[in-house]
């Protein structure tokens, strides 16, 4: 066991390395921060686990705050839960997969594998590290699934179940059907390779005519697998435009293969010639290479995500004052639920308690909670601050007021107008002018040589086949993918890099966007504090969890609390306190009785009294988020700028002082107000860009054009939206896009390369003077050099953008 | 030079067998998860220590 020996270490826990200087528990010579931390190192110690605590030093997490209500996994206890929940079950194993946020370090992936050496009625188990998932494989006649996450939870590694994961399992996210196509793409096209080597150089011919012929099919055999599996996706997406009546990129790639693959046929059975199956077969792999570079996911985020992932998968119901947790979709109208502090409210309802405290955040962007009396409706998508308070529900969740907006038909993506990709515009004119030049080249030679007129017309087709031009865009968006991802800037797919470039608007939300809850201005107003009244607010803002006291906490620093005689929160109103004989009362104007006509009206006040006598308010407004100021500047040269809040306007003229008039303002913005407003920008022609949070404008992110979600977690937490941007990045905004805009200039660059190569071809082509060799150097050669002429042309851009930095990888 | 055929054969046969290989790879999902793996090999497998006045308790957990 590792010594641990120095005093300094002796003060921080040995379970999760907080300091624990208030109280310690002592065990095994070991200190603790909380009961917790030292449950979860007894339970490793008993089993021969403390390798743990060897690996990485403190790996686990804080014990302190975990929940530690028995009864909050007996919705597990749920047969058609389970049943949903599981990967596989046989009559010997069931095998789970659980999502758990905490998976941080080689101590996490340790423990979580050997989970068998705890109890043996599990088989293994097996994490994913990046998707920070595990995979349980256990006997269910030994244990059942509440106990696999009872035991989970003991060891501080809780799994994250939500409503979503009860809906069918999500395909993988990496596409091993592709992955396959580009393994029999490769197999076939390097033993082509290999047999069609000696007809460059003239050496089938010395082998003699038997050689030449045996290499010649084994070329067609190897070809078929090429044409009739791996390019399969191509003749799908081809024959889909065709049938809309378009033409995109797929078009031109699958003309080229039926004319590669026949003419190749005719040219080997008819002709006794060597064909271009073995260009048919570097074509795909090149292609398949260029799909797979194109798909790169970022495996740990989500971008799909529905309300279904903010809701808890199961509610606490009382029937006959017996608490019961049943799962949600159990829930019925008329059922009396319990909601617990920081837990959401899951279908509209109707308040019991005599009061509550319900933070909308969720639902509307207003940060601080509202009071609720008995008998008021509350929506689903609240979260209750303060105790736990009963509700009878009158919607069941599926219909509630938020779920409706979800469902609202907008939100299918598939309806609104998307920005057509460069290379589909392209190709629709590529691939009319290369038919038009080979029936030009079929027709003029007609009447010379019908032999010569069929060569003609299939090698311009094959020339032309524009396997360049359909490699520059995958590699060059792939690329820009990447760059993006090492600047904490997150795509959905290569699309939206394409879509990013081509916009004219753009649409903030304000709270969590621009404003950001950290970085409140909080400023004192009145008569001036003695230390000792410092120390008293101190001591009423550490007990309080509002909002709005954690910001005054931070305001009054590091001073020493006093210790209160009493202290007693008024849910909506306020703090009352009591020391040394005296009455503190800290919150609403209502509470502490001001009357006074100079308090300012934007922000929010909270002020304190003794005895009745005001001493003077707080002043908090919502601050900004670090470069808003500048980058709001910055883009207001380009773009037109508009912000949607769902806050009352009392912060407009602080705001536009801050941030210029360029940007036009939209106070009391209910969701659907904000998804209207998008609506209306893009029914004007507008290629519109939302940022928001995601979540009350989540409507609005998705009939954007692009809705870029902004969130300080990235890893735990990630709206719906076609891109997720780390709050940190926030100022690199005017920079990523136009970095998408030279990424197009790039595409467009490569085009104008990739033609050259196809002026040349065609103009031997149409000549009838195209040999095999000829092809086989051309093809690779315009493929290659257009693919290093994107990758490098990123690169060097992102360098020069500062987005990539070449001492870090 | 008739044993060009039989090398043909051989060689294809090879071939074959590595593009086999992949799939079953692929099948098991070694391609799924790329980072964890090499997180994984520098785990030791240590000998069980045994403890003498502690029976191991497997339902401690509760």
């Amino acid at each position: 066991m590792r010594p641990v020996a120095t005093p300094e270490i002796q003060t921080s826990c040995y379970h999760c390395g907080e300091s624990c200087e208030k109280e310690s528990v002592s065990f095994d010579q070991k200190t603790f921060c909380c009961q917790g931390c030292k449950l979860v190192y007894e339970v490793l110690s008993q089993n021969d686990l403390c390798e743990y605590y060897q690996l990485e030093s403190a790996p686990g997490k804080s014990q302190k705050e975990s929940s530690r209500l028995k009864n909050r996994f007996d919705y597990l206890d749920d047969l058609e839960v389970v049943q949903k929940l599981l990967d596989f079950k046989d009559e010997k194993e069931s095998h789970i997969t659980f999502y758990i946020p905490l998976i941080h370090c080689a101590s996490c992936i340790w423990l979580l594998e050997n989970l068998y050496q705890i109890n043996k009625a599990i088989f293994s188990s097996r994490v994913d590290f990046v998707k920070k998932k595990v995979q349980i494989k256990f006997s269910q006649d030994q244990i059942n699934l509440k106990e696999v996450v009872t035991l989970l939870s003991t060891l501080g590694y809780e799994p994250k179940i939500n409503l979503s994961d009860l809906d069918q399992k999500n395909k993988s996210l990496i596409d091993r059907k592709t992955l396959t196509k580009l393994g029999v793409a490769g197999f076939c096209f390097g033993n082509m390779m290999l047999f069609s080597l000696p007809e460059y150089f003239s050496e089938a011919r010395l082998l003699g005519e038997g050689f030449k012929r045996l290499f010649d099919y084994l070329n067609v055999v190897l070809s078929l697998p090429i044409v009739f599996y791996s390019a399969s996706d191509y003749y799908r997406s081809a024959w889909n435009a065709v049938r809309q009546r378009k033409i995109n990129m797929d078009v031109p790639i699958v003309l080229g293969i039926i004319a590669f693959f026949f003419y190749s046929l005719w040219e080997i059975f008819a002709q006794g010639n060597a064909g271009y199956m073995d260009s048919l077969g570097g074509l795909l792999f090149f292609l398949l290479l260029g799909k797979i570079y194109q798909q790169k996911t970022f495996a740990t985020l989500e971008f799909d995500r529905d309300y279904k992932s903010y809701f808890p998968i199961a509610v606490t119901r009382l029937v006959q004052d017996q608490e019961e947790v049943i799962p949600l979709f159990k829930l019925q109208v008329g059922d009396v639920v319990l909601v617990r502090d920081e837990e959401l409210i899951p279908a509209d309802s109707l308040l019991l308690s005599d009061q509550a405290n319900i933070d909308y955040s969720f639902v509307t962007g207003e940060e601080v909670p509202v009071p609720k009396r008995k008998g008021e409706l509350i929506y689903a998508g609240g979260r209750q601050k303060g105790g736990a308070v009963l509700f009878t529900i009158q919607k069941s969740p599926s219909q509630s007021y938020l779920t409706d907006l979800w469902n609202n038909d907008s939100f299918a993506k598939s309806t609104k107008r998307l920005l057509e990709p460069l290379a589909n515009r392209i190709s629709g004119v590529f691939t009319w002018t290369v038919l038009t030049i080979a029936v030009a080249a079929f027709i003029f030679w007609i009447g010379n040589d019908l032999s010569i007129a069929v060569k003609a017309f299939t090698t311009v087709l094959i020339v032309a086949c524009p396997c360049a031009l359909s490699m520059s865009t995958p590699f060059t968006l792939g690329n820009t993918l990447r760059i993006f991802g090492r600047g904490k800037f997150y795509l959905k797919n290569a699309a939206v890099v394409e879509r990013l470039a081509l916009l004219d608007t753009i649409v903030f939300d304000k709270t969590g966007t621009l404003t950001d809850p950290a970085n409140a201005t909080i400023e004192y107003l009145g008569e001036p504090l003695s230390a000792e009244t410092r120390s008293i607010i101190k001591a009423m803002v550490t007990r309080s969890t509002h909002p709005l006291s954690n910001r005054i906490n931070l305001f009054l620093g590091n001073i020493h609390p006093v210790s209160l005689d009493s202290i007693q929160e008024i849910k909506g109103e306020g703090i009352l306190a009591s020391y040394k004989g005296q009455e503190f009362r800290l919150g609403s104007q209502r509470f502490t009785g001001l009357v006074d006509q100079s308090i300012p009206q934007d922000g929010n006040q909270v002020s304190i009294s003794v005895e009745g006598v005001n001493l003077g308010f707080f002043h908090i407004q919502s601050g900004l988020r670090k470069g808003v100021s500048e980058v709001v500047k910055e883009l207001s040269e380009g773009f037109e700028l508009h912000m949607l809040s769902g806050d009352h306007s009392h912060e407009r003229e602080s705001l536009s002082q801050k941030l210029g008039t360029s940007l036009r303002f939209n106070f009391e913005q209910s969701p659907k107000d904000k998804l209207n407003y998008l609506k209306d920008l893009n029914a004007q022609g507008k290629n519109t860009l939302m940022v928001g949070d995601g979540l009350n404008d989540a409507g609005a992110l998705q009939e954007s054009q692009v809705g870029i979600a902004v969130t300080d977690r990235v890893s735990h937490f990630s709206p719906a939206s076609d891109a997720i941007l780390d709050a940190d990045s926030f100022d690199k905004i005017p920079g990523f896009l136009s970095f998408a805009r030279q990424s197009r200039q790039i595409i467009k660059a490569s085009f104008a390369l990739s033609f050259l190569y196809n002026i040349v071809g065609i103009s031997l082509a149409v000549q009838g003077l195209l040999s095999p060799v000829l092809c086989a150097i051309l093809m690779p050669l315009s493929s290659i050099s257009v693919v290093i002429f994107a990758t490098v042309a990123t690169n060097l851009m992102g360098i020069r953008k500062g987005l990539i930095h070449l001492n870090k990888p | 030079m008739e044993v060009i055929f039989i090398l043909i054969a051989i060689s294809l046969l090879l071939a074959v067998t590595f593009l086999i290989l992949f799939f079953r790879a692929m099948k098991d999902g070694q391609f799924d998860d790329s980072y964890t793996p090499s997180v994984r090999i520098l785990f030791e497998n240590q000998p069980k220590k045994s403890k003498k006045d502690q029976p191991k308790n497997t339902k401690s957990y509760e």
